[in-house]
Parts: C-alpha cells; sequence; structure tokens
C-alpha cells in the first residue's frame, strides 16, 4: 500500500500499471490481452462483424473458411465469425451480470453472516450450504424450466445458483478481521457499524472474492453456454456460443467448423478468465505462488 | 465412540441440509411458476385437465400444507408422474441411475487414474517441460466445454477414425447382461459375458474421457500442488538424507501427504461429475439422469426435472459424507480434534 502511494507520487500512471504484481507473469498478460480482445468484440461487433450474424443466404451454406468466410457459413449461409463476434457479446455480458449480482449479493450475505454472528450466522450459512448441495446446472436447469426458457431466465438461474460461495468467501473473511486492531480502533473511536464494514472490513476482504469472480465469469461462460447448448438459456437464431455448437451438431462428421469454432472461442474466453484468476490468486496470495 | 459421534453430527448436518433441499425443490415446483398446473401439463391442457390436476396435486390448498404433502410423499418415495413416459418419475429414476452411476465411477477412474500420477510427474519435474504439458493440459481441462469436448472425440474417434463407438451403452446385437447391479460392466463380469463386457466397457471409453476430464484437471493441479509443498518439508529431507531411493522417498514419505488433500476434492468432484453427466448424456446417447433430465426439461415435464434436482442434490452431501468417513480414517489429525 505505502509502496503504492509513493509510486505515485513519483511515476506517471502509465508506469504505475506497468509495475502492477499481476503484470509481472507473462502469462497473466497474455490473459489480460485476449480478455481485452474478447471485450473490443463485444463491444465493437457491429463495426468489425463482415456480415449480419442472422442475414442467411442459403446459396452460399455449408461453405469452408475461405477468403470471404474467414470461419465458413453455417446450414443456413450465415457467416460464423460475425456469429462468434456477437456471441462474445452475450457470453461476456451473461458472465459480467450473473457473477456481478451474485457477487455483490453474496457477499452482502456473507458479511452480514460473519458480523452478526450467532443465529442469523448458524442461519444464513446452512442457507448457503443448501445452495451449495445442488449440482449448478441441474438446479439451474431447473429454474430455467420453471420459469421458462430465455436467455433472462438463465441469467437468473445461474446467479441464483453462483451466490452461495460468495456467502462463504466473504463470512470467512469478515470472521478473520473482525477481531483485528484497525478494526477494534475503528470501533474505538466510535465508527458507525455500516462504517466499518464498508471503510474496513470490504475492502480488506475483497482479495479472495476477485479471485473466485474470476474463476466464475470462466465457469458461468460455460454454463450459460451449456444451458442453451440443450436448449435453455439462448434460443436460435440468437448467435449465442452455445446455440451454434448445438446447431453445428449434426454437421460434426462433414462440416465440422460449425461447431469447432464456436467451441474454440469459449475455450479462449473461459481458458483467460481462468489464467487470470490463477494470477491474482499468485498475487494476493504469495504462499501459493512460492508453491507454484 | 469418537466417530460415532462425529458421523451422528454429519448426518444431523446433513439432514439439515436436506430440509432446505426441499423447500427450494418445493418453491421452484408449486411457487416460482406463475400456474404449476400450466407448467406441469404445458400450454395446451384444457381447463378440466388443469383442474383435475390442481386437485391431484392439492394445489388448491394453503401453501405451507402444499409443503407438507409434498414432503409426505418424497419421504413415501412418491416423485410424482412423469408427463413425458407416464410413469412414475421414482421408478425412472430407479431405471436411469445405475447407467449414470456407472459413467460417473468411470469418470472417477479415469481422473484419479490420469490425475494424481500427472499432478506428481508435474511437481516432481516443477518447471520443466513435463510440467508445462500437465499445467497446460490442466487448463485447457478446466476451460473446455464438456458438450463440445464430446462432439469432438466424437468426430474423430467415431466418424473420422472409426476405433470407438459414439454412442450408447452396448452394440445393437449385443444384449444386456442380467441385471443385477445395473452397471453392466460388472453385471456382465458377475455373468461371465465376455461380448457384454467387451461392448459395455468400449462404449464407456469416450463418455468416460469425455467427462473425467474436469475432474482429471482438477485432481492433476490439487496434486501437484500439494505435492511441491510436501517436496519442501523437513521429513522429505531426513528420507533421502537417510539414503532411501528417490522413488520411495516420492511414494512412501511424499505421496501419502500430498494425497490428503485430493481425497477431499474427489467429494467435491462429484457434484461436477454429476452436472458433467446432464451434458455428456446427451451427447453420447447414454441412457443415465442426465439424459432423462435433459430429454425431461425439454418437453417441460416439471416432475421429473425435479425428482432428478432431489436425487442430485441428495447424492451431493452423501458422496461428501463418504469422502469425511474415508478423510477420518486417513488423516489421525482429525480423529484428535
Amino acid at each position: 500500500m505505502t509502496e503504492a502511494f509513493t509510486a505515485t507520487g513519483r511515476l506517471g500512471a502509465a508506469r504505475l500499471v506497468a509495475r502492477a504484481p499481476i503484470l509481472r507473469s507473462p502469462l497473466n498478460v497474455a490473459a489480460l490481452a485476449l480478455i481485452g480482445l474478447f471485450a473490443a468484440c463485444a463491444i465493437f461487433a457491429p463495426l468489425i462483424a463482415p456480415y449480419d450474424p442472422l442475414t442467411q443466404a442459403l446459396a452460399s451454406r455449408l461453405q469452408p473458411p475461405s477468403p470471404e468466410h474467414w470461419l465458413g457459413t453455417d446450414q443456413l449461409g450465415r457467416d460464423i465469425l460475425s456469429r462468434l463476434l456477437y456471441g462474445s457479446r452475450i457470453s461476456l455480458l451473461i458472465g459480467l451480470v450473473v457473477v456481478a449480482s451474485a457477487g455483490v449479493f453474496g457477499t452482502f450475505v456473507g458479511v452480514i453472516a460473519g458480523y452478526a454472528g450467532g443465529l442469523v450466522d448458524e442461519a444464513l450459512m446452512r442457507l448457503t450450504e443448501v445452495f451449495l448441495a445442488f449440482p449448478a446446472l441441474i438446479l439451474a436447469m431447473a429454474i430455467a424450466g420453471a420459469l421458462g426458457p430465455s436467455l433472462t431466465n438463465a441469467i437468473i438461474a445461474l446467479a441464483a445458483v453462483t451466490w452461495a460461495i460468495y456467502a462463504r468467501l466473504a463470512r470467512g473473511q469478515i470472521l478473520s478481521l473482525r477481531r483485528r486492531e484497525f478494526v477494534e480502533a475503528a470501533r474505538g473511536i466510535g465508527a458507525s457499524q455500516f462504517r466499518i464494514i464498508a471503510r474496513h472490513l470490504l475492502p480488506n476482504a475483497v482479495a479472495p472474492l476477485l479471485v473466485q469472480a474470476s474463476f466464475d465469469m470462466g465457469s458461468v461462460i460455460i454454463a450459460a453456454a451449456g444451458l442453451s447448448f440443450i436448449g435453455f438459456g439462448a434460443q436460435p437464431p440468437t448467435p449465442e456460443w452455445g446455440v451454434m455448437i448445438s446447431e453445428g451438431r449434426n454437421f460434426i462428421s462433414t462440416e465440422p467448423w460449425l461447431s469447432l469454432f464456436p467451441g474454440l472461442a469459449i475455450l479462449l474466453a473461459v481458458g483467460s478468465f481462468n489464467l487470470l484468476g490463477d494470477g491474482l490468486r499468485d498475487v494476493f496470495d504469495p504462499r501459493l505462488s512460492r508453491a507454484d | 465412540m469418537r466417530f460415532l459421534a462425529f458421523l451422528a453430527r454429519r448426518i444431523v448436518g446433513i439432514a439439515a441440509v436436506m430440509i432446505g433441499v426441499s423447500i427450494i425443490t418445493f418453491a421452484i415446483s408449486h411457487v416460482i411458476p406463475a400456474d404449476p398446473a400450466v407448467a406441469a401439463l404445458g400450454d395446451h391442457a384444457t381447463d378440466a385437465q388443469i383442474a383435475a390436476f390442481r386437485g391431484e396435486y392439492h394445489l388448491d390448498r394453503p401453501l405451507p400444507e402444499q409443503y407438507v404433502i409434498y414432503v409426505n410423499g418424497i419421504l413415501h418415495g412418491d416423485l410424482g408422474k412423469s408427463i413425458r413416459t407416464r410413469r412414475s418419475v421414482a421408478d425412472d429414476l430407479a431405471d436411469s441411475f445405475p447407467a449414470t452411476l456407472e459413467l460417473s465411477f468411470a469418470a472417477l477412474a479415469v481422473s484419479l487414474l490420469v490425475g494424481i500420477p500427472a499432478g506428481i510427474w508435474s511437481a516432481i519435474y516443477r518447471g520443466r517441460f513435463p510440467d508445462v504439458v500437465v499445467r497446460i493440459a490442466a487448463l485447457a481441462g478446466g476451460s473446455l466445454p464438456v458438450f463440445w469436448l464430446g462432439l469432438v472425440v466424437i468426430g474423430l474417434f467415431y466418424y473420422q477414425l472409426g476405433w470407438l463407438p459414439g454412442g450408447g451403452r452396448l452394440d445393437t446385437f449385443v444384449s444386456p447382461p442380467p441385471t443385477r447391479t445395473g452397471l453392466y460392466v460388472i453385471d456382465s463380469l458377475l455373468a461371465l459375458d465376455l461380448d457384454a463386457l467387451r461392448s459395455s466397457v468400449i462404449h464407456l471409453v469416450l463418455p468416460a474421457l469425455t467427462l473425467g476430464y474436469f475432474s482429471t484437471a482438477v485432481i492433476a493441479r490439487m496434486t501437484r500442488s500439494s505435492m511441491l509443498e510436501v517436496l519442501g518439508q523437513d521429513y522429505m529431507r531426513t528420507a533421502r538424507a537417510k539414503g532411501l531411493t528417490e522413488r520411495l522417498v516420492v511414494v512412501r514419505h511424499g505421496l501419502r501427504n500430498a494425497l490428503i488433500p485430493t481425497v477431499t476434492i474427489i467429494g467435491l468432484t462429484f457434484g461436477s461429475l454429476l452436472s458433467g453427466a446432464v451434458l455428456t448424456e446427451t451427447i453420447f446417447s447414454w441412457p443415465g439422469l442426465g439424459r432423462y433430465a435433459t430429454a425431461s426439461a425439454i418437453s417441460l415435464d416439471f416432475p421429473a426435472v425435479l425428482g432428478v434436482t432431489l436425487l442430485a442434490a441428495v447424492v451431493y452431501p452423501v458422496a461428501n459424507l463418504a469422502v469425511d468417513i474415508a478423510y477420518y480414517w486417513l488423516d489421525p489429525r482429525i480423529q484428535r480434534d
């Protein structure tokens, strides 16, 4: 912390960023670059996509990769590259919305449990255990089924199965921090409970939550694609990666590129979030990086 | 005695979780849908059918009473009637569970047989080529969508190379062995039916590898990091100083201690295997719980989906309890706590 303060004084912001511990490993830099690339694709999809993702061109259906269609066309003649680019919007958006909402809600529950202790803690932790007992995809499927298959409902279902782990993590952090001297000191000078939580506990508890969020971005992207693959998330003709793999399923022996490229997109996106999660964990927990 | 107390405490804990699980499945089936009767019967049901359904499932009673009826049904093994198969959901689950169990065990076996040696290898050769290979493979394993991996291996090993079957549990001309456990490999062994044994084993290869890749990656990573931690301990140096061979040092002194965290992961892995089974079974036409759940969900067969959800939520804590018991015996330090 002090190092960062003095550094801000002497160095420009750009050099400070370059000195960030997360950027010391080339793998982390590669992960961040890939995530940046996916984000750029998502934001600028309408500008960079060579074709409309929904326009059908039956005359040029099932074409292999070529200079006109870099990644080929699907069974309705739609350009796969354009659909992939638009698909990155959906996948990243689902990841962000689910992880942010589940993270905020779970952290809120965990902080209350850890800070209040006693019966409240006991009750809230039993509740998280119940949610953790369900295999995530199966519970998400049941919820998405109850609400009706759609992208929004898939997001709600995934958030419902993701929040509990944040509650567990946040509670653990709060329990280990609440008796520390700086918290006692804040209490001693008469800081309100809200201030103690918001200014002293939460900022110090955030590291493992961020690591979890990075891993969850990956697993939510996979789970959302999985839900769409079996018909419970995005619906055709939406250019969603899971939908694209599902549509290409019948062509796997003859035109494998239909499923191959969306799968690779998922692999790269999820892989870069997992790498980033590893990197963040190493930065926040040097004990682990020594073992690495 | 202490073990019994430990067991009793865990069983009470599981019972508490099960009550919570039943409340959630009840909420999903009775509270979330605007009209559970329509959700169960579909949009095309007539008013008379809906009224009959409401009466049959007591949907006209107050919610707390409905919950009591619902739990009472579950306790008596009544999970409702499947709309798609028109059979009792409990019977459907009993039929499809062994297939999932067989696939999950095979996937778990793959994960242990590949994951543990890969983790050890990676730790011993830390920073060198084998380590890099294992870490990249593990990273890919944690990032691959299982349904896509399934499609790719079917495309490659079934359509292109023709080495392995691309779906089902047995060849069409092979009849299933007499049912004892429902696990074809074991049943055909018990019946000494070599044709069925050969066929069931080769049908297991691709789905088990596909489903097992993720947990193999998790177990390899876990074994690697705990092995690295163990390799740096004083007792390892002492073992080497005594003049033991490197193999003996790694296996007898290192592995035994490094495996304890890995055992914990096995329990957690079971949950991810069940989730993975939903998609893997769909891809490989594997007639287990996962395919049943997907087929039911697609045809909006609500009681069936909830039956699977409930069963899955029971299997997971029970698998974890089994692991905790193993853990208790493996690590004497826990017994003292």
